[in-house]
């Protein structure tokens, strides 16, 4: 019963950083209507950001609490995947908007590529390691709950609350939705569409760097290609949560971190993606909408 | 009742090689009705969508209070305070009718929100009733109040509304199109309104224009359009006059 709880709490962990890299493929998707296939590598470059701002401060201040150095650095990948993200929207597929919808998306994949290529040349292709950050541990009725899972659990909280709140009650996110639903209506009541657009990156950026930042802290190594299978794992979980729905991501994060670290944990380790994708395929062959995806019942 | 408050010249508009608006001269007085009326497929709702910029006049201007907005992107056009209830009426399906509302007041970010609803309410009462309920659930009728309700939160200059009696019950028509009859006279608002319903529209309408394949055929005030006899034959015959 430990071990099956202990195995709870690390799928947890793991869920939440899919599912705050969830929330960005759903946004993008949502609004239009495309998958940012670079948003992986863009929660890969937010770790290597966050890795570098930790080196250059850590090396002119010495002993910052670490409360300081982690926002800072998940300061530092905010902004780094943040500018990226838009740019890639601005000259990559901003351009091909209306075109066939093949083509955005090979341009995706060609963006990801890029990226990932970029980082391998300028950092390296080794791991880069971190110096542990936290490393208290709590011991709860036999059950070691590191701090750090905490942190991500509860930071995944938070800002799932909070961008919840910015879609569903702010100006902001009424533009975003409406931009959503009918681009050219949207338009014709002053929205400025692109730039609706082009913050949507920004906040998905943001969200995958915080993510980035939390695989370092948890992991303590950054490496190019990690851009990838995170990245796969959480386009899944936005497509099993249902696509477009910011709860529906978190949600099928957790659940693909659950799977795996439960059938890690009493399977073999060697077949966890086999079963997390198995799970995908079966739940959308009952359900292809996915867990919260919106039935579509309207009135045209 | 002499300033010109819109003015289209020479417009043509094109959808890939197809000619949609073959020259169009247009005009709008502040303060006035004006109508546009014609078959299916006469490039009506065209027109309306390029005064926004949506698609863009390829030739010709668009001038609006003196100004060329011929090229500029629609979500300035619309900050300029001309508002579109448009063709198939547009809203939002998954927002609520409050928020379709809220949409319409983007521009003033909601400042003037809660005096303007409150007039919403009391022109089409039904959309009170309906405020919690998502827009794509709602019936043909509501929507198109919705639609107009929407356009009117902006607090326009300029009112575009295309055909809003298209499928709607005969009292339904009559409620809406009072309702634009008072917004003018109360108001001062100025409307240009395309509409098939041609009796119901040139008795209301200061100004009238007849298009035909993309161009405009007749124009006159809208008692002239009702007595012509070629009007009356291609449009008000079989119809209640």
């Amino acid at each position: 019963m430990e071990y099956f709880i202990q195995q709870l709490v690390n799928g947890l962990t793991l869920g939440s950083i899919y599912g705050l890299i969830a929330i960005g493929y759903t946004m993008v998707y949502g609004i239009i209507g495309m998958i940012n296939f670079a948003h992986g590598d863009i929660f890969m470059l937010g770790g290597f950001a966050a890795l570098i701002i930790f080196l250059v401060i850590t090396s002119i201040f010495v002993g910052l609490p670490v409360v300081i150095l982690l926002l800072i650095m998940m300061a530092a990948a905010m902004l780094t995947a943040a500018l990226w993200n838009w740019t890639i929207e601005k000259v990559a597929y901003r351009p091909l908007r209306g075109s066939f919808r093949l083509a955005p998306l090979i341009t995706a994949i060609g963006m990801s590529i890029t990226l990932s290529n970029f980082i391998q040349v300028t950092q390296g292709p080794r791991n880069k390691p971190i110096p542990p950050l936290v490393s208290s541990v709590y011991n709860v009725f036999g059950i070691s709950i590191a701090l750090k899972q905490i942190i991500i659990v509860l930071l995944t909280v938070i800002l799932l609350t909070v961008f919840w709140y910015i879609v569903n009650k702010t100006s902001l996110g009424r533009a975003q939705r409406a931009t959503e639903q009918d681009r050219k209506m949207a338009a014709l009541l002053g929205i400025d569409v692109d730039r609706t657009i082009s913050i949507t990156f920004i906040m998905g950026a943001g969200l995958a760097a915080v993510a980035g930042t939390m695989y370092l802290m948890y992991y303590g190594v950054a490496v190019f290609s990690d851009g990838f299978i995170p990245g796969v794992k959480a386009f899944t979980a936005a497509v099993l949560g249902g696509i477009g729905s910011l709860p529906g991501a978190v949600i099928g994060g957790l659940l693909i971190g659950l799977i795996e670290s439960l059938w890690s944990a009493y399977f073999t380790i060697d077949y966890k993606d086999v079963a997390t994708f198995s799970i995908l395929a079966i739940v959308l062959i009952f359900k292809p909408s996915g867990i919260l995806g919106r039935p579509e019942v309207e009135k045209v | 009742m002499s300033d010109t408050l819109l003015s289209v010249q020479g417009v043509e508009t094109y959808y890939g090689n197809i000619r949609a608006l073959a020259g169009v001269d247009v005009e709008v007085k502040k303060g006035e009705i004006a109508c546009l009326i014609g078959a299916n497929g006469a490039g009506k709702s065209t027109l309306m969508m390029t005064i926004c910029g949506s698609p863009q006049a390829r030739t010709g201007s668009v001038i609006f209070e003196g100004r060329d907005i011929t090229r500029m992107p629609t979500h300035e056009i619309a900050r300029l305070r001309i508002a579109q209830s448009p063709e198939g009426r547009r809203i939002f399906p998954r927002m609520t009718v409050y928020e379709n509302l809220q949409m319409g007041a983007s521009l003033d970010n909601l400042k003037y929100f809660n005096e303007d609803v409150e007039k919403i309410y009391t022109l089409f009462p039904r959309l009170k009733e309906r405020q919690a309920q998502r827009g794509g659930t709602l019936s043909g009728g509501e929507q198109q109040m919705l639609s107009i309700g929407r356009a009117l939160m902006a607090r326009p200059k300029l009112l575009l509304l295309d055909e809003p009696s298209l499928g709607l019950a005969p009292l339904i028509v009559k409620q809406i199109f009072d309702a634009i009859k008072v917004l003018n006279q109360e108001q001062g608002l100025t409307v240009f309104l395309v509409e098939q319903n041609a009796f119901a529209a040139l008795k209301l309408s200061d100004r009238a224009y007849v298009m035909v394949n993309g161009k405009v055929t007749m124009r006159g005030t809208g008692k002239e359009l009702l007595a012509n006899p070629e009007v009356r034959a291609a449009y008000l015959e079989g119809g209640r006059h």
